[in-house]
């Protein structure tokens, strides 16, 4: 069905979207639980700065993670501080795009999930003697499931769908660096109009199954 | 044996300012209209306020001073909310457990078994929260909060959200708690009826104040009116029942100071129960009249009267023996019958109350 390049894209996105879904979740869950909480001023900033990647076009917020991670960017030069190899074109840098691309994917129905919880919950299980993180574990990660659920499908899905970001940071690398999106786009540069359905109506069937799936996951009184 | 809490704190609509010494057991009322400051209050002992200063310190243990302040999780507490707050990602048997496992084994002197006893929820256990009925979640809160067995019992209106029927399931468990557990209860409610029933002690607030506080039966038969009851005035004391009358279904209960007949509610000879006599309930007489329909006739000797926020009313304390009695009547009739302190009148009960 799908020639050896074809079917490496397919892996190497699974394992960017799979990798970057569980970074996103445990960098967005305590950002969305701060979010969530806080009065602090810095609220707004922060909270605008999660959500610019929702507007921003992607080819931009590409850009400049090419110039900052680069060889001569901030980024780039404390990592090579650290002997490290710069980021761009390689997997890591990858995944460092892509969480930053859809955090807001994640971060928003998590804030969502934890404001709906409110204070109340909070206060019984103190006076049941759980201190915070036990509250957190035993009483906000069971009633927040279904934004949990909706987090990382959507953050998963918006990362298998990425091509602006990739194409800047990633090139178009096969085997390393080179994901669906960008196959598709090469078969069509290619007219390879059949191998390029294939991936095509792949990811078509992927997109309506998830917005399927999270039409399931929403709480019966929201359907 | 006390309990003492020490707060002086701004809000929005009034300052909370109390230094309250309160009796380390029994259940006292946190009596005051709504917007009092009475639920801030119980609030700010347990710790979910976040009350910088102040003071509390339960039966000899500080849970709170200038230096340092115990996390609500860290201070042996049970607290009731309003509305039940059960946790709807755990069935029954789990929201009781909550609180209980979280104690350190050798602290556990109420045991789960007789948490789910006392408040008569046994068939409740497996059941999912959310097909509880309101007074069933409730009971599940209040057996929640025995079960960590908790030096100090916190209730924030717990029956405010009820109807009234579900208000009469709940309140002879409560009573139970009352009679049967050796914990301090702080009870916060604006409802006369459940405090009568309830409360051996009461403090009122109002504008964040403690205005009074006292035992019941006494702050209950003040004439000076600290509690502005208006057609609840009337005052609670105990009796015991001494005899029950089968072909009228009546018991008879002889209280400090005189007996009286009430409808026989099923208590057996030899029971402590408490009763109610409001104030507008009692009319008075010069001279004994055996021709009318009131059964429960009592020599009773004026104490004082005052006039009653409307100037046609007049509130007039008396004494029956030991006990002190209200009675509301117009200003008239108090002029006209020509009543003094000290003077001998009969008073006429309409209506007696058990309320427990």
């Amino acid at each position: 069905m799908l020639n050896p390049v074809d079917l490496a894209a397919v892996w190497l996105t699974l394992k960017l979207a799979g990798t970057a879904t569980a970074v996103l979740l445990l960098l967005g869950t305590p950002l969305a639980w701060w979010l969530a909480r806080t009065r602090h001023w810095a609220k707004g900033v922060i909270g605008a700065l999660v959500t610019l990647p929702l507007v921003l076009p992607p080819t931009v917020l590409g850009f400049y993670l090419l110039v900052l991670m680069g060889p001569d960017g901030i980024f780039g030069r404390l990592l090579a501080a650290g002997g490290l190899q710069p980021l761009p074109f390689t997997f890591a840098g990858l995944v460092v795009a892509s969480v930053i691309y859809s955090m807001p994917f994640v971060v928003q129905p998590l804030q969502q999930a934890f404001e709906a919880i409110g204070e109340q919950p909070l206060e019984a299980a103190a006076t049941l003697r759980a201190n915070p993180w036990d509250t957190f574990f035993a009483v906000v990660l069971p009633l927040a499931r279904p934004g949990f659920m909706t987090a990382g499908i959507l953050g998963f899905a918006h990362t298998v769908g990425e091509f602006g970001v990739v194409l800047m940071i990633g090139g178009n690398i096969p085997d390393k660096t080179q994901v669906l999106s960008m196959a598709i786009y090469n078969h069509v540069e290619a007219l390879e109009y059949e191998a390029a359905h294939r991936l095509a109506a792949g990811m078509l069937a992927f997109s309506f199954t998830v917005l399927l799936l999270l039409n399931a996951l929403k709480p019966e009184r929201l359907r | 044996m006390s309990i003492r809490a020490r707060f002086r704190l701004p809000y929005p609509t009034f300052t909370l300012d109390v230094d309250l010494d309160l009796p380390g057991q029994g259940i006292t009322a946190l009596f005051g209209r709504s917007g009092s400051g009475k639920t801030t209050l119980l609030r700010c002992i347990a710790g979910l306020e976040k009350a910088a200063g102040g003071f509390v310190a339960v039966n000899g243990e500080i849970w709170q001073d200038g230096a340092r302040r115990l996390p609500v999780h860290r201070r042996p507490l049970g607290y009731v909310f309003q509305e039940a707050r059960l946790f709807p990602h755990l069935d029954v048997a789990a929201n009781l457990d909550f609180g209980r496992r979280r104690i350190a084994e050798h602290q556990r002197r109420v045991s789960l078994e007789r948490a789910v006893e006392l408040l008569g929820i046994g068939h409740l256990l497996d059941r999912r929260c959310d097909r509880l009925s309101g007074g069933e979640r409730q009971r599940v809160a209040i057996a929640r909060a025995l079960a960590t067995s908790p030096r100090l019992l916190l209730m924030d209106e717990p029956l405010a959200a009820l109807d009234h029927a579900r208000k009469q399931e709940i309140l002879p468990y409560l009573e139970q708690l009352r009679d049967e557990m050796e914990i301090p209860v702080l009870y916060v409610s604006h409802a006369p009826d459940e405090v009568a029933r309830l409360a051996d002690h009461i403090v009122v607030v109002d504008h964040g104040r403690a205005v009074t506080q006292g035992p019941l039966a006494e702050i209950l038969a003040r004439v000076d009116r600290p509690l502005r009851l208006g057609d609840d005035a009337g005052v609670v004391f105990s009796g015991m029942v001494v005899e029950r009358d089968a072909e009228w279904h009546l018991a008879r209960i002889v209280f400090a100071g005189g007996e009286v007949w009430v409808r026989d509610g099923g208590a057996a000879v030899g029971r402590r129960v408490r009763l109610r006599i409001l104030a507008r309930d009692v009319s008075i007489a010069r001279s004994r009249h055996d021709d009318a329909s009131i059964m429960n006739l009592l020599p009773a000797t004026v104490v004082s009267h005052v006039t009653e926020d409307h100037p046609a009313v007049a509130l007039l304390q008396l004494r029956v023996g030991d006990t002190p009695m209200l009675a509301r009547l117009t200003r008239h009739s108090a002029a006209r019958l020509e009543l003094a302190p000290g003077q001998q009148v009969w008073a006429q009960i309409k209506a007696v109350a058990l309320v427990g």
